[in-house]
């Protein structure tokens, strides 16, 4: 797991080594172990290295035997093993026992084609010197990240955004309508991103550049089945065993590592299932880390410690305050690079400072299982809502939601109308792809009546989302309503937050590399042929799942419902820790000053929440979207050359 | 202030923030012009019942209660006078 960088000067200038350094120097937090740069003409490549595997001859940038491959490589990938053996036998000669290097070999063997036989996680470039061209590839759930711009003379890329600014002669500027994007879909959708010229390759994505121009090339995508196999109810183990056969395979691959890895845990079924397979192939006992807060509604430490009990692990806890969100939130959103609403990411960014104090580099994680298997209540909401939308009178159907939202005590009693605006049970015909996501898009849009006159007008537009509409596969309305959630789930929310915004980036901000057996490819196709009611069983979540992990994990966990995963929210903006820096980004003047929101709106905001007076998940999403902007103005775009050239000298 | 001073002022200081669509008026719905949503509700339940101390029962829970400024007004008015 590293960082890498480079540029490639298009119009054959040479490459200025001391801005490669200038780069690379930002991403230092990605690999604290080396760094190094590989100059050649007109193009440079650089890495920041965490040594995982071949501690002793991993170094990069990496060149084949006759040095006219270059490669820059952050990521893992878990079948090098296999993958080196058959390229072994085709006559290849391999220098060291890295992935890196089966990479450059499979490249040579495939070109551009290499990508579909790797299984991992992965971001790279390769200097191809004999075809003068560059070749970039992200994985194919986009687990870790690729940035790039163009300017007239240079293509420039990396890991991070901040490598990419590290060039002074790249503007640092604001997109607004990557700001409209996060404040809809919670997160950019690629390759826009919060700022202006800058892009992300989208994943399972490859491009190529050369003297010709750039060229993307999509050689991945989550595809569900329009008619799935029907499962009988005796089928149903045969299934749940193929998964599970699927998931230890997974989670074998992804221990493969010259470091000691360790594992999270939730207290939920995913992690604690990858936790139990972790320990099977782990021969000392195995290190666990988890959150825990004080509020008991988010607080999970009586399941995990049930787990630690079960498992024997060695465990450790991260206590999290809400001084401690208000205080780290900056130093989280300076990795982030894209505005949050909401404020977990904080406490990953607290636990992987954790694990990495606990002489750890690696963790399996049960990320990615909500997506693929089907646990998140946006997925029952969904089949809850058509199940009214069937017959829209029904005064017992929409009663089915207070399973998700107890808060709403009075549902049976809310009038008709509100009940089905609040749910969407109308939506318009060109909405209907959308139905899953609709109320979760329809409420944070209403967040954007906080932008100010100058930010609307600059926006241009996203209209009946427009953005994923132009983007959908050309079988997506032939998915039935739960693959279609399941689907931007996994295609937006998934990359474009939890494996970024919560993921890759809180824990490479201290030198953690995660890993997540749900997301091996091969569990994703699996999980995308079966049907939906295979992954929830009427409202029971990860059914086959479950039924994988029966015997497996304890009963008491594999019984419980589903808890999302959430931190304390705006409340941790009003602790001493936070207190100073919120009035200096949310002063009238400041706000006035960086033009993006309405001084006015944002005062009245936040004297709710200073009165007590805010209570609802709409006022939470705003204060810490407006923070969490407000600090992006300020870090990247007002004063970014002091944090940057602090870095850079370290 | 005037009932309907005051709870107007409540309304667009909570899910407005002060900021008064043109043409808004104190007859108009707050479901049709998107004001209010399941945690609004919620909201505005909790502020009547603490700052006019009174109780609202689930059939108190509809749209000509709570969906416009003058209905609000109305509803409170009618249950202060039953007091």
């Amino acid at each position: 797991m590293c960082g890498i960088a480079g540029i490639f000067n298009l119009d054959g200038a040479p490459i200025d080594q001391e801005s490669l350094w200038r780069m690379i120097g930002m991403l230092a937090h990605r690999g604290p172990d080396s760094a190094g740069v590989h100059v050649e003409d007109s193009v440079g490549l650089a890495h920041s290295r965490l040594s995982i595997i071949d501690l002793a001859r991993g170094q990069q940038p990496m060149c084949n035997e006759d040095s006219s491959l270059w490669i820059t490589f952050n990521g893992e990938i878990f079948n090098y093993v296999e993958l080196r053996d058959e390229l072994v036998q085709k006559g290849h000669r391999f220098a060291t026992r890295s992935d890196t290097e089966v990479i450059l070999h499979l490249y040579e063997e495939k070109g551009e084609d290499c990508v579909r036989y790797l299984n991992g996680q992965w971001a790279f470039a390769i200097w191809d010197n004999r075809h003068r061209r560059l070749f970039l590839s992200r994985d194919r759930l986009g687990v870790r990240p690729l940035f790039f711009t163009q300017t007239n003379k240079a293509f420039i890329f990396g890991s991070e955004i901040k490598a990419i600014f590290a060039l002074p002669d790249v503007p640092r500027e604001i997109d607004v309508n990557g700001l409209d994007e996060v404040f809809t879909y919670w997160c950019t959708i690629p390759p826009t991103t919060l700022f202006r010229n800058i892009s992300e390759l989208p994943p399972g994505h490859s491009m190529t550049v050369d003297a010709g121009g750039v060229t993307f090339r999509q050689y991945w995508d989550c595809q569900f089945e329009s008619t799935p196999a029907v499962v009988e109810p005796g089928q149903e183990q045969a299934y749940a065993d193929e998964l599970l056969e699927l998931l230890i395979n997974a989670t074998q691959i992804r221990l493969r590592s010259d470091v000691p890895v360790g594992a999270h845990l939730s207290g939920g079924l995913d992690s604690t299932v990858i936790a139990t397979l972790a320990k099977r192939f782990t021969s000392t006992p195995l290190r666990t880390f988890s959150v825990t807060f004080d509020d008991a509604e988010l607080d999970e430490s009586s399941f995990q410690r049930e787990v630690v009990h079960f498992l024997g692990t060695d465990h450790q806890e991260l206590h999290c305050s809400k001084n401690q969100i208000g205080e780290v939130f900056p130093d989280v959103i300076w990795h982030t690079e894209k505005p949050v609403l909401r404020t977990a990411p904080a406490p990953m960014y607290l636990l992987s400072r954790l694990v990495r104090n606990s002489g750890y580099k690696v963790v399996v994680t049960g990320e990615g299982a909500d997506e693929v298997l089907g646990g998140y209540d946006i997925f029952k909401e969904t089949k809850i809502r058509r199940f009214w939308e069937s017959q829209p009178d029904s005064a017992l159907r929409p009663l089915l939601l207070r399973r998700l939202y107890p808060y709403l005590r009075n549902l049976q009693n809310l009038p008709d109308a509100y009940r089905k605006a609040f749910f969407h049970i109308n939506v318009d015909s060109n909405l209907q792809p959308f139905f899953s996501h609709i109320p979760r898009w329809e409420l944070t849009s209403k967040l954007k009546m906080f932008f100010s006159g100058a930010t609307r007008a600059a926006i241009t537009g996203d209209d009946g989302y427009s953005n994923i509409r132009s983007r959908l596969p050309t079988s997506y309305l032939s998915w039935d309503s739960f693959c279609q959630a399941q689907y931007l789930e996994t295609k937006y929310l998934l990359p474009g937050y939890i494996l970024s915004s919560q993921g890759d980036r809180m824990a490479m901000a201290h030198s953690v590399e995660g890993r997540f057996p749900f997301l091996d490819h091969r569990v994703v196709e699996f999980a995308s042929r079966l049907s939906s009611r295979l992954k929830m069983k009427v409202l029971n979540e990860k059914y086959l799942l479950k039924r994988s992990a029966a015997g497996l994990v304890p009963p008491s966990v594999a019984k419980r419902h589903k808890q999302p995963y959430r931190a304390p929210e705006a409340c941790s903006f009003l602790q001493p820790a936070a207190r100073d820096y919120v009035e200096a980004l949310l002063s009238p003047e400041q706000i006035a000053r960086d033009g993006i929101f309405d001084a006015r709106l944002v005062v009245k905001l936040l004297e709710k929440f200073c009165k007590g007076a805010a209570i609802g998940v709409k006022d939470n999403l705003a204060l810490v979207g407006i923070i969490s902007t407000q600090l992006l103005m300020h870090q990247f775009i007002n004063h970014f050359e002091s944090r940057a050239s602090s870095l850079v000298a370290a | 202030m005037l009932l309907h001073d005051e709870l107007r002022k409540f309304v667009t200081d909570s899910f407005m923030f002060g900021e008064l669509y043109d043409g808004f008026s104190d007859g108009d719905s707050f479901l049709e012009q998107g004001i209010i949503d399941s945690t609004a509700v919620l909201e505005l339940i909790a502020f009547l019942e603490e700052r006019y101390a009174i109780k609202l029962q689930d059939r108190d829970l509809i749209p000509d209660n709570l969906d416009s400024v003058n209905g609000l007004a109305r509803f409170v008015e009618s249950r202060l006078q039953s007091h």
